[in-house]
């Protein structure tokens, strides 16, 4: 509980839709428990964009596997509060938790090609859940299958509703899989790297697209991606993961402007930019720690320019470093000062 | 050429380098005339037999009756089927055609051979599915166990055991024949055994694969329940392998229910089969073998065609090459 001090000032917002506490996931593996999540807290407000960013096995997939109760168990171990609406999503039972996914929660997938099931019909897979809660006729899900397949603009959606998904793009894909996430109109729509996979200016498209249906519909949208352009451009809020805990968070204008984290830094600083600056790109060095073998103290220290002794034992909390923005690093005041 | 008929001519090719395999054993094995009559018959019979049959012309022309008959569907006749009379009497009767006696075992052999597979493959789903949703849990462990067991039994020990048990010692059912369906029970359930193995083996790996992949962790997530999750969409992308499996297994039966149909006295084409052999009466035995060949390939032709419904992207990968 320790951890979660901070945040309470953090969001300023009353009654969040989506409120993570000390959200803690490991796995049982044959090399002993393995920490994929280490007590992450954040909250997310009806309507709101917010970004998660860091490299991949970082912890942002998993952690939100977990609050959609898709963490198998075993070899799988998930603790702290997941509140959606005020109800603990971790602790309702399985039929709650189904029924709240689809309806409430919504997710899109990174590689929508291998998420869609190759042997039935996209229109099938649209209106699946659709037609599931709703029991309606064929006929009428199909017609919805349809409707949802114009809203996210796939061209000719009456006569395509019956391909396969092999027959489709991989931007298309990737349509279909929003098409299916908003068929039941969730509150929160999450979406693990959803352009990763596609080329420029389909991830252009798409993220036009979500940004659309984000408007019209109100729902709240959750990014994860290591697409630092992406996050500047489309998110209200950020959080910056590291080795499964949030290093940094704040508004996505305070982050780019005055990153505190070294790590936060060191990802802005190896942009690529088009604003004249030239030169070699920077790159942060080392790699991130495996799941199974954590640093002491910092996680970060072994790849921080500016570690100091402390931060080979002591583990830095999250704290407020600036209105709305915090920051897990023992050097957080010395370097906005700098 | 569409896919499904160039393999139907694939098939066709391959029943006809069967017969003709069919014809080249029973001339390799030794003169016919001799196999039929035996060696105390006297060289007047042997002769006047190799003249009815044709045996005495030169192979390449017997090849070519053989063939003509086979396309007229005249199998020639039997001097041994129904007949009680020693062999050289025989032979002065008409002779009996063998292709209608081979025709009329077949509904007793699909009947034995389909309950055994319905009831095999349906077993084995379950159990393959209910393994790889709980992988190395008990339930694992046991569908295992019950696999390997029902694969590695031998046959016709099973049925001799299941006859003691269920026919001799508790009386329920009948040791064999055929006519009702507590006749059709212990046969079947000892045709099914190894089926049921090879088949719940291969549910039960092929659903793991496709429980793995990310489109069920999208179905999860959106809301899917899990029975939906399991049975409709992994276990139709699972479908092809077990397809196959279950068709290979088919072909297995049919060959299978000879022994099968030999322990329990159930009258389909494998005890007819076997008491042709025993008889040496060469004609039932190659029309057998020609029916029996014909319906595996026919099995094997079903499975690909299964495929193509199955799979919607096979169709087109065929336009390029083997899929």
């Amino acid at each position: 509980m320790r951890a979660m001090q901070p945040y309470e000032t953090l969001d300023a917002v009353p009654a969040p839709l989506l409120d993570i506490r000390d959200l803690r996931v490991s796995f049982d593996t044959p090399h002993g428990l393995v920490k994929a999540v280490g007590g992450v807290s954040w909250s997310l407000s009806p309507g709101e964009t917010l970004g998660i960013i860091g490299e991949s096995g970082s912890g942002k997939s998993v952690g939100l596997e977990a609050i959609m109760g898709l963490i198998k168990s075993p070899p799988g171990h998930v603790s702290g509060q997941v509140l959606f609406d005020g109800r603990d999503v971790l602790t309702m039972a399985e039929r709650d938790r189904r029924q709240l996914r689809g309806e409430k929660i919504a997710m899109i997938f990174q590689d929508a090609m291998s998420a869609l099931n190759p042997s039935l019909t996209v229109g099938t897979q649209i209106a699946e859940v659709y037609r599931l809660r709703r029991k309606c006729s064929q006929a009428e899900a199909e017609r919805k299958a349809i409707e949802l397949m114009d809203r996210v603009k796939i061209p000719s959606a009456k006569t395509r509703v019956g391909c396969y998904p092999h027959e489709f793009s991989g931007g298309m894909c990737q349509r279909v899989m929003i098409a299916t996430a908003l068929a039941l109109n969730p509150q929160i729509l999450i979406a693990d790297e959803p352009t990763t996979a596609l080329d420029v200016t389909v991830q252009r498209q798409i993220m036009t697209l979500l940004a659309e249906l984000q408007r019209e519909d109100g729902m709240a949208l959750v990014l994860i991606t290591h697409d630092l352009g992406l996050v500047a451009e489309t998110v209200d809020r950020a959080m910056v993961m590291y080795a499964g805990r949030i290093v940094e968070s704040g508004p996505v204008d305070a982050l780019f402007e005055t990153p505190t984290h070294p790590y936060t830094r060191g990802l802005i600083r190896s942009m690529p930019r088009l604003d004249g600056a030239s030169g070699a790109l920077h790159a942060i060095g080392g790699t991130p720690p495996a799941a199974g073998r954590m640093p002491r103290g910092c996680a970060f220290h072994p790849r921080c320019e500016q570690r100091v002794d402390r931060c080979l034992t002591e583990r830095p909390n999250l704290r407020m470093v600036a209105k709305g923005q915090a920051a897990a690093c023992h050097l957080a005041e010395e370097t906005r000062h700098d | 050429m569409p896919y499904l008929l160039r393999r139907f001519m694939q098939s066709l090719l391959l029943l006809f380098v069967l017969i003709s395999f069919v014809f080249v054993v029973g001339r390799i094995i030794g003169d016919p005339a001799l196999i039929m009559l035996g060696t105390s018959a006297s060289e007047t019979a042997l002769d006047q037999l190799r003249e009815n049959l044709g045996l005495n012309q030169p192979i390449w022309q017997q090849y070519l009756v053989f063939l003509g008959d086979l396309v007229q569907g005249d199998f020639g006749v039997s001097f041994r089927y129904g007949f009680s009379m020693m062999p050289s009497d025989a032979l002065r009767a008409e002779g009996t055609p063998v292709l209608p006696i081979v025709l009329s075992r077949l509904p007793a052999t699909f009947l034995l051979a389909g309950t055994a597979l319905v009831l095999a493959f349906s077993l084995a789903v379950v159990l393959g599915c209910l393994a790889a949703m709980y992988p190395r849990s008990w339930i694992d462990n046991l569908v295992n166990v019950i696999s390997l067991a029902s694969v590695s039994v031998v046959q016709f020990w099973l049925g001799l055991i299941l006859i003691i048990v269920f026919s001799v010692q508790l009386g329920l059912l009948p040791t064999g024949g055929y006519g009702s369906w507590q006749h059709l029970i212990l046969p079947a359930l000892t045709l099914a055994a190894r089926p049921l193995g090879r088949i719940s083996q291969v549910v039960r790996s092929a659903m793991l694969d496709e429980l793995s992949k990310p489109y069920i962790a999208a179905a999860r997530a959106k809301g899917v329940p899990e029975w939906r999750v399991v049975f409709v969409h992994a276990l139709k992308n699972a479908s092809i392998p077990i397809v196959t499996i279950t068709g290979d297994e088919l072909s297995q039966l049919l060959t299978g229910a000879m022994l099968v149909e030999t322990v329990f006295a159930w009258p389909g084409i494998g005890l007819l089969l076997i008491d042709s052999l025993g008889r040496r009466d060469l004609p039932m035995v190659q029309a057998g073998i020609c029916v029996v060949a014909a319906l595996v390939i026919l099995v094997n032709l079903a499975v690909d065609f299964a495929y193509t419904v199955l799979n919607p992207r096979i169709e087109m990968d065929n336009r390029g090459g083997r899929a």
